[in-house]
């Protein structure tokens, strides 16, 4: 396993990039700890899938320098890398039993029977596809086809890192859940570098310890799922990672406190907004939005039942938000009052979090 | 006024695709098919269509016997989980070509396109060709052409399941909107129980080719009629345990749980308990709450929630709760039960009638 640092790298698929949106990867610059667990998360055409190329070699980047453990292998070819994938649809030899599917890539390096079988064996129980082995491939479940996909990209112990392209995309919601648990438990158990690219934000969440979400081929924040929930700053990141996502709200600062159509709102960090310039908005998550006594009086619009929790809309001066209500809770009908939590309050200018 | 599927089943040599099924689909009304995959939702579709006959029963739309007449001869439109449009055709040209092909003239055709594309927000984007838009957009174009020729039945199999994540949230906001004004029936397939949830409306669960129920969505999830349909109907999976019930407590091997409400009138005896993973947090919140302790296998907080995975008499087990509680995998976590919103069933499956 090995330490993965991205040095100034930009990428383009154009001959002769002259303007900015000429590049699918802009400057950036990344160092992943050996034994990791890393997300890259963003919606369609981010630039994540072109950063996992950079790092398996399928593509040489334009610009930069990439290293394993400080050794440059910008020019070194996918083979050579040690690395190993796993993909959005299974790749599954389908005439073989799962052990000699499990088994391919070792004997692939000529690896001994007797080590192929300890590995093969040791996986297996990981995954709990023991009383498989000796079934053909073909007769898998989509589900189970997938945790082969698995199996193999954790079988060799000698790889560098372990990337993931969407595993889970194709799986049913209920065996999600199943998989994506075994993956992390899989990663707390061998401390493997492993990296886990998707549009999901429960994946990427739930998966790493550390988050790089991506826009426009841009990083727009790196953090801990907690610090990007509680303090994203930017608000593509509080709008894409939350469901619903972040309430971006125009704002003004008078004398370092907030207010949000005439109404005084506590935040943490409006008594450091100075200036004028710039468009200022506040972004509060719907989970940090809740009925009062005395507050910002409010109208409910619409409540929609997702069984657990219950997405509310209110309206206030024209300005729509949601709140997230848990199940246990009750919703005054027309007429009420909501407060912001001020220390889950944030004010941005231009997107970007006031500091 | 509805379609009617009258003891349609659908064998393939062999296999049995579709067991006997009987559902009366209102007008106007909007209903989800959520099963997992291969559950027959697709099948089902394609005989409410007319893409495919039954190989027994009929089905009836407005009182009339309409099995085997084929699709091109109904009034119904399909959206699929992979956006199709034509990629010659810019935005608008493929949203009109439904009413061209029924032979509609220039301004008639104009104000209904017009009309569409303002409610799926593509007005925008008319003169852009597919290859152009983003999955959204090209999804809301196919959507769109489904819309456009106000068919009796729309159907759609899954149209959201290609999409990223947060598109998919926008447009699952967006979809009743665009169906709420006609009285034709929408019929969606989804793997997703939130989904079906949001949506409102009646639902079919599906399993192996079975409606296990049809109904009223919050009523299936809230009072499932079996053990299949709970699980379909649960995201995350409902845990369960088998139980025996002695007075008024419930024994998982040792460990000893209350029991509350209408289920301290059941038997003595053994029962199967359901218990979402909502109703299992770390903290102790309602008076209903009993104590467990379960091994933690793995604990995943994504910043707003926390989801507990633990061992509990053999079962893994799930707790899902807002905020940051985060265990060491090994550990024994303390968790509080709410036993006012569990589940019980009987050994065949059955939920007990009464039991809540």
């Amino acid at each position: 396993m090995a330490n993965i640092v991205l040095r100034d790298i930009r990428h383009s698929y154009l001959p002769n990039p002259t303007r900015n949106e000429d590049w699918a990867l802009k400057r950036l610059t990344i160092d992943w700890a050996d034994g990791g667990a890393y997300a890259l998360l963003g919606p369609s055409g981010c630039g994540k899938t072109t950063l996992l190329n950079l790092i398996s070699g399928l593509l040489k980047p334009t610009e930069g320098r990439i290293f394993f453990d400080g050794r440059d292998i910008t020019d070194t070819s996918p083979e050579a890398r040690n690395i190993a994938q796993v993909f959005q649809f299974p790749v599954v030899y389908d005439t073989m039993t799962v052990y000699d599917n499990l088994a391919f890539p070792l004997r692939n390096r000529g690896i001994d029977k007797q080590q192929v079988d300890e590995r093969v064996r040791e996986v297996a129980a990981m995954l709990e596809l023991e009383t498989t082995l000796d079934e053909r491939a073909s007769g898998l479940t989509a589900d189970g086809k997938q945790k082969i996909s698995l199996g193999r990209g954790l079988v060799r112990s000698d790889v560098n890192v372990i990337m993931f392209d969407e595993p889970l995309t194709v799986i049913d919601p209920h065996l999600k859940w199943v998989l994506r648990s075994k993956l992390k438990e899989l990663h707390q158990r061998t401390r493997r570098t492993m990296i886990y690219v998707t549009h999901d934000q429960t994946e990427a969440l739930t998966f790493a310890d550390q988050v790089v979400v991506m826009n426009n081929g841009e990083i727009v924040q790196t953090g801990t799922p907690i610090e990007l929930f509680e303090r994203p700053s930017h608000t593509f990141v509080g709008h894409f990672i939350g469901s619903p996502g972040m309430n971006v709200l125009p704002c003004e600062v008078k004398g370092g406190k907030a207010l949000f159509a005439g109404q005084p709102v506590d935040s943490l960090n409006a008594s450091a907004c100075r200036g004028e310039d710039g468009k200022l908005e506040l972004g509060v998550r719907p989970e940090f939005v809740s009925f009062v006594e005395d507050g910002i009086p409010v109208r409910v619009v619409n409540v929609l039942d997702a069984g657990r929790y219950r997405i509310v809309e209110i309206d206030h001066a024209g300005h729509r938000i949601k709140m997230r209500i848990p199940e246990e809770l009750s919703i005054p009908e027309g007429a009420a009052h909501v407060r912001f939590a001020p220390d889950r309050t944030q004010i941005y200018r231009d997107g970007w979090v006031v500091t | 006024m509805s379609l009617e599927l009258n003891k349609v089943t659908k064998r393939v040599g062999a296999e049995v695709h579709i067991h006997e099924t009987s559902l009366i689909l209102e007008e106007g009304s909007f209903n989800t098919l959520l099963g997992p995959t291969l559950s027959g939702k697709t099948t089902m579709m394609q005989l409410m269509a007319g893409l495919d006959r039954p190989t027994s029963g009929e089905i009836r739309f407005r009182g009339q016997d309409v099995t085997g007449v084929p699709v091109q001869k109904r009034n119904i439109s399909m959206v699929y989980q992979q956006f199709i449009n034509y990629p010659n055709f810019n935005v608008y040209d493929n949203i009109a070509s439904p009413l061209r092909v029924a032979g509609m003239t220039g301004r008639e055709i104009d104000e209904r396109v017009m009309r569409v594309a303002e409610l799926l927000r593509l007005k925008p984007m008319l003169k852009r060709r597919p290859s152009e838009l983003s999955g959204g957009q090209q999804q809301r174009t196919a959507i769109a052409r489904a819309l456009v020729k106000d068919s009796d039945i729309i159907l759609l199999d899954e149209p959201l399941a290609n999409l990223d994540y947060k598109l998919r949230e926008e447009l699952r906001d967006e979809l009743p909107r665009f169906f709420a004004e006609r009285t034709r029936i929408v019929v969606y397939a989804t793997t997703e129980p939130t989904e079906a949830l949001l949506f409102r409306g009646n639902t079919a669960t599906l399993h192996a080719g079975r409606v296990t129920q049809f109904g009223e969505t919050g009523e299936i999830y809230h009072r499932p009629a079996d053990l299949i349909t709970a699980r379909v109907s649960s995201d995350p999976p409902i845990n369960t345990a088998q139980v025996s019930k002695h007075g008024n407590e419930v024994h998982i091997g040792q460990i000893r749980l209350p029991v509350y409400g209408g289920a301290r009138n059941l038997p003595d005896g053994s029962y199967i308990i359901g218990i979402r993973p909502h109703h299992i947090t770390p903290l102790a919140r309602n008076a209903g709450a009993a104590t467990i302790e379960g091994k933690v296998l793995i604990a995943e907080l994504s910043g707003s929630e926390s989801a507990i995975h633990f061992d509990l008499n053999g079962e893994t087990w799930v707790s899902q709760s807002p905020g940051i509680h985060p265990f060491e995998v090994g550990s024994i976590a303390t968790l509080y039960v709410d036993m006012n919103h569990t589940l019980y069933f009987d050994l065949d499956d059955r939920r007990v009638e009464g039991s809540e």
